[in-house]
């Protein structure tokens, strides 16, 4: 399969957009490039899980490589391996339900979705690129749109977070580009993954290169403390926005630190581990109880991000293969999770018109669908089992505990306690929302979720629940990409 | 024929002369036949190109300068184009153009120039024309004082360049570019003529601490003018620049290494900071191209023939770009008299069409992709690593960031920010739209299509 077509579908539905008439055209054209773009993220998938079962045990499969600037050696290479189908699939999921939650939009409706549409362009086209260049050009490429999408149709004050999210992400992709720098000059001007894998770099220029690419990949993942950018984005972006940024953004972050830091530079991640634990552990601890404090529910869920995606980082940071698994399934799990959360939040706001936790209750007499949803999203979030949230900690907690040294027992321990936090502010969020009296009269008239709520959620659900009690069809996916690293870090211990 | 497009130039220069002198003609016939007679300049730089020198080694030629000279003249056909509003009320339609290409015809002589001495008569004839353009609102007074202050600052800068050439003919014995780099051998008077040299280019490229006169020529000149200094004369400066840095004067190579990067680095992080606060879209744009050079310097670091490729190329993405922000915002200013970013305010409610094109040259100057700016910058920074100096490389890349929050508070005031009375809906005139056409298409094709980078690699 190629895998061009995954860029080529997105491409052609902006293009397409820019000639749409209407804003009923918009939607319908937007709905179709997704949908298309779904069924083939899971042709993908399948035509994989297909080439695997005949025996194609090769890194990356799919590969094509393009010469861009021969003169340079940048190559447009592609390719992927079990991590990055797992990302194609859940930007697929959550692009679907993004453009079906903003069916509402009324605003500039052509330019939204466009927005929404490059967006999902970027994430892509950085899953798939095996070029470190490639990979910097996509993940910048999501930024202005980021921008665009929340100072325009954000809320609150949105041209202050809209300028912080941008100046923090251009921040850290500047810190990216000095280290993708470092590593071409340093493995031989070279950008491509693969080359540059089989290059030795010395433990001393790893050691300069590595904070750069880690710290600038970091910063989009919520890595302690530049965090600050998140509760302030999120809670300024449409709700598509919002999806987009907790759901796939983020995970753009925690999927350079894996690839790009930690597989390119093995010696300096472990030489570092305890750094990045550490502050992991800070973002997971931090997160969870900065999330108590908060009323509003896009807070909530923007604080929990960060120290749901602590856990991705602390993953990564245990340099064991069953953590680093968990961290590519709580990415997963985040991205689904999260983005479900956030379009719950947004059909709320829609009716009610407010997101303060203090101003509803009883909503479950009149949304019964909406409240449902919510239920089920704040219980992922919590980590009950048989919902991704649990499977995805669980494995992390388990990697985790496979290091034996003490401070990153202590790490996972510390990890652990979130838990009992996260579970206090998540019952108490959603309890007070859709139980006890409806105290609001204003409140008795408001419709339940209309059918392009009801397919988005169902859609994450679907994904939500289908991790939880099968998470083997994930854990399969990705362990041989996560063995492939972790090979390159064995080679370091001894 | 080395000498087609200076011939070329001459002749317009001469017809322009003859058309004002006899009957002469409408303005806008005049201004379509001098938009064609720039587009013949602009396809007669790609072809029959040779090598070679004559004028004994005054005079020379190659595959790079000629593409650069390329690079100037499709500057000058979209100035041409982009400023068509204001040139068609001008009465002094000829003399505009006879002054704008007689710097042109100064600036390819310098670029071409084998020999110092060559150099500097061609650098006074692509400057002192300029100072008279800046002058070209005779009736505003605020263009004399551009006007002055160019003309001082330019005198200034000449009397020290002269000065060093005189202590390198001191100190070596000789003018000639070809001769130079073996009489060199960073004896002190060398290394002191050396930076005389360097702060009169400084002072044409506007390199902090030389940049004083930039803003105030900028916000003084007509925006044609502006955009013809930003663009054009800011380009063929660095073209030579380069060629001094990395052919004449490499044997002074470990000296000019640290000049440089401190130079590029001073002049990003003034050229950014006060980009910060200007008001005048015309001051921005002046502060905005200041931070801009610092990156050229950035490539220039490298010394390689990376660093060649890589600034003629960021020049070129650079002319799309920056005539693209000029050309919106001489349309604005021709039609409403507004110039200030609090103005711009709403405009995509009214102006769709202008916001986009602002828009993605405010990004390609911010270096975001797919726009060219993205590559331009990046070209240049790998450019600038090639010696491994990190500090330098973050230094550089943390400057991206003040860069960009300049460039997105105007894309904030177009997009997002709320105005009462926004700019009326702008009918634009079909040669400004196919300039700003043209431009936005430079600006998203030469980045994207790599074999454009590719021919300059191979050229240099």
């Amino acid at each position: 399969m190629n895998l061009l077509y995954l860029l080529g579908v997105p491409l052609i539905t902006s293009f397409a957009l820019l000639f749409a008439g209407n804003g009923k055209a918009v939607k319908v054209i937007s709905l179709v490039g997704a949908t298309i773009q779904f069924v083939l993220a899971l042709l993908l998938l399948y035509a994989f899980r297909q080439q695997r079962l005949q025996g194609n045990f090769e890194d990356m499969i799919f590969q094509h490589n393009y010469a861009w600037f021969s003169s340079l050696n940048i190559n447009f290479h592609v390719g992927v391996d079990g991590i990055s189908i797992a990302m194609i699939m859940l930007t697929a999921f959550v692009v679907l339900a993004g453009v079906l939650v903003s069916w509402n939009v009324q605003k500039m409706t052509k330019e939204f979705y466009f927005l929404l549409i490059v967006l999902s362009l970027g994430a892509y086209g950085f899953f798939i690129s095996l070029d470190l260049f490639t990979l910097f050009f996509f993940l910048e490429i999501a930024v202005i749109p980021k921008y665009l999408l929340i100072g325009i149709w954000g809320s609150g004050k949105k041209e202050y977070s809209a300028n912080k999210l941008a100046l923090m992400l251009m921040g850290g992709s500047s810190l990216v580009l000095v280290g993708m720098l470092g590593v071409y000059f340093a493995g031989g001007r070279s950008f491509d993954l693969l080359q540059l894998s089989q290059v030795h770099i010395p433990l001393e220029t790893q050691k300069i290169i590595f904070p750069f690419l880690f710290i600038g990949f970091g910063v989009f993942t919520a890595l302690f403390p530049f965090h600050t950018w998140v509760p302030d984005g999120h809670s300024s972006a449409p709700t598509a926005g919002s999806m987009f940024l907790a759901g796939i953004s983020m995970k753009l972050g925690g999927y350079g630190c894996l690839r790009v830091a930690t597989f390119l530079l093995p010696d300096a991640a472990k030489e570092y581990s305890y750094i990045i634990i550490t502050l992991a552990a800070i973002a997971i601890l931090y997160g969870a109880f900065a999330t108590m404090m908060q009323k509003d529910l896009k807070y909530i869920n923007a604080y929990s991000s960060v120290s749901h995606c602590g856990f991705v980082l602390l993953g990564i940071g245990m340099l064991t293969k069953t953590a680093i698994t968990g961290a590519v399934m709580q990415m997963v799990s985040h991205g689904l999770m999260t983005a479900l959360f956030f379009a719950v939040i947004g059909m709320i706001y829609e009716r009610t018109h407010t997101r303060l936790v203090t101003e509803m209750s009883g909503l479950m007499k009149t949304m019964p669908f909406i409240m449902t949803i919510l239920f089920i999203v704040g219980l992922c979030s919590l980590g009950l089992p048989g919902f991704s949230g649990f499977v995805a900690e669980m494995t992390v907690f388990m990697g985790g505990w496979q290091n034996a040294e003490l401070g990153y027992r202590l790490a996972t321990i510390a990890a652990c306690m979130s838990i009992v936090v996260t579970a206090v502010y998540i019952l108490r969020a959603v309890g007070k929302t859709a139980m006890g009296p409806l105290t609001n009269q204003g409140y008795l008239q408001l419709k339940d979720a209309s059918w392009n709520e009801k397919l988005a959620a169902g859609l994450l659900v679907i994904g939500i629940v289908a991790i939880g009690i099968a998470p083997f069809w994930l854990d399969d996916l990705i362990k041989p990409g996560s063995e492939v690293i972790m090979q390159k870090l064995s080679q370091v211990v001894k | 024929m080395l000498l087609k497009n200076e011939l070329w130039i001459a002749i317009i220069i001469f017809l322009l002369l003859f058309i004002k002198i006899g009957k002469g003609l409408k303005n806008d016939s005049l201004l379509t036949l001098i938009q064609v007679l720039l587009f013949i300049n602009v396809v007669l730089g790609f072809i029959f190109n040779r090598e070679g020198n004559i004028f004994s080694g005054m005079f020379y030629s190659n595959a790079v300068v000629a593409f650069q000279k390329s690079i100037l003249s499709i500057a000058v056909f979209l100035i041409s184009l982009l400023c068509a509003d204001w040139l068609k009320k001008s009465p002094n339609i000829a003399e505009f153009f006879i002054l704008i290409l007689s710097a042109l015809l100064g600036m390819f002589f310098m670029i071409s120039s084998g020999n110092l001495l060559m150099f500097y008569l061609s650098l006074e004839l692509a400057t002192i024309p300029v100072a008279a353009l800046a002058n070209f609102d005779l009736e505003k007074r605020i263009s004399s004082e551009a006007a002055m202050k160019m003309i001082l600052s330019s005198a200034f800068s000449s009397g020290i360049l002269l000065f060093g050439i005189s202590l390198i003919y001191g100190a070596t014995g000789t003018i000639s570019f070809s001769e130079l780099p073996n009489a060199l051998n960073s004896g002190p008077l060398q290394i002191l003529a050396f930076v005389f040299l360097v702060s009169a280019f400084g002072f044409k490229l506007s390199v902090v601490p030389f940049h004083l006169w930039t803003a105030d020529v900028y916000e003084g000149s007509p925006i044609a003018v502006a955009s013809f200094l930003s663009v054009v004369s800011k380009g063929s400066i660095a073209f030579i620049f380069l060629t001094a840095l990395y052919k004449v004067f490499q044997p002074l190579n470990g000296v000019w290494y640290n000049m440089v990067v401190i130079l590029a680095l001073a002049t990003m992080i003034i050229g950014n900071l006060f980009a910060l606060r200007q008001q005048n879209i015309k001051r921005f744009l002046a502060f905005s191209s200041i931070a801009q050079v610092g990156f050229i310097l950035v490539g220039m670091s490298s010394n390689a023939a990376i660093g060649l490729t890589s600034v003629t190329y960021f020049v070129l993405i650079y002319v799309f770009s920056n005539l693209a922000a000029f050309g919106v915002a001489s349309v604005i200013s021709e039609r409403t008299g507004k110039e200030n970013i609090d103005d711009y305010k709403g405009l995509y409610k009214t102006n769709p069409f202008l916001s986009w094109i602002l828009a993605l040259a405010l990004f390609s100057l911010a270096g975001i992709p797919p726009t060219a700016g993205f590559f331009g910058k990046l070209f240049l920074i790998t450019a600038g690593a090639t010696k491994g100096n990190y500090w330098f490389i973050t230094m550089v890349a943390l400057n991206l960031i003040v860069s960009l929050y300049y460039y997105l508070r105007v894309v904030r005031a177009v997009f997002m920010d709320k105005n009462e009375q926004p700019i009326e809906t702008i009918r634009g005139n079909r040669a400004v739209n196919f300039g700003l056409t043209i431009c936005a298409a430079g600006i998203v094709l030469v980045g994207l299509v790599s074999w454009i980078y590719e021919y300059i690699s191979k050229l240099s």
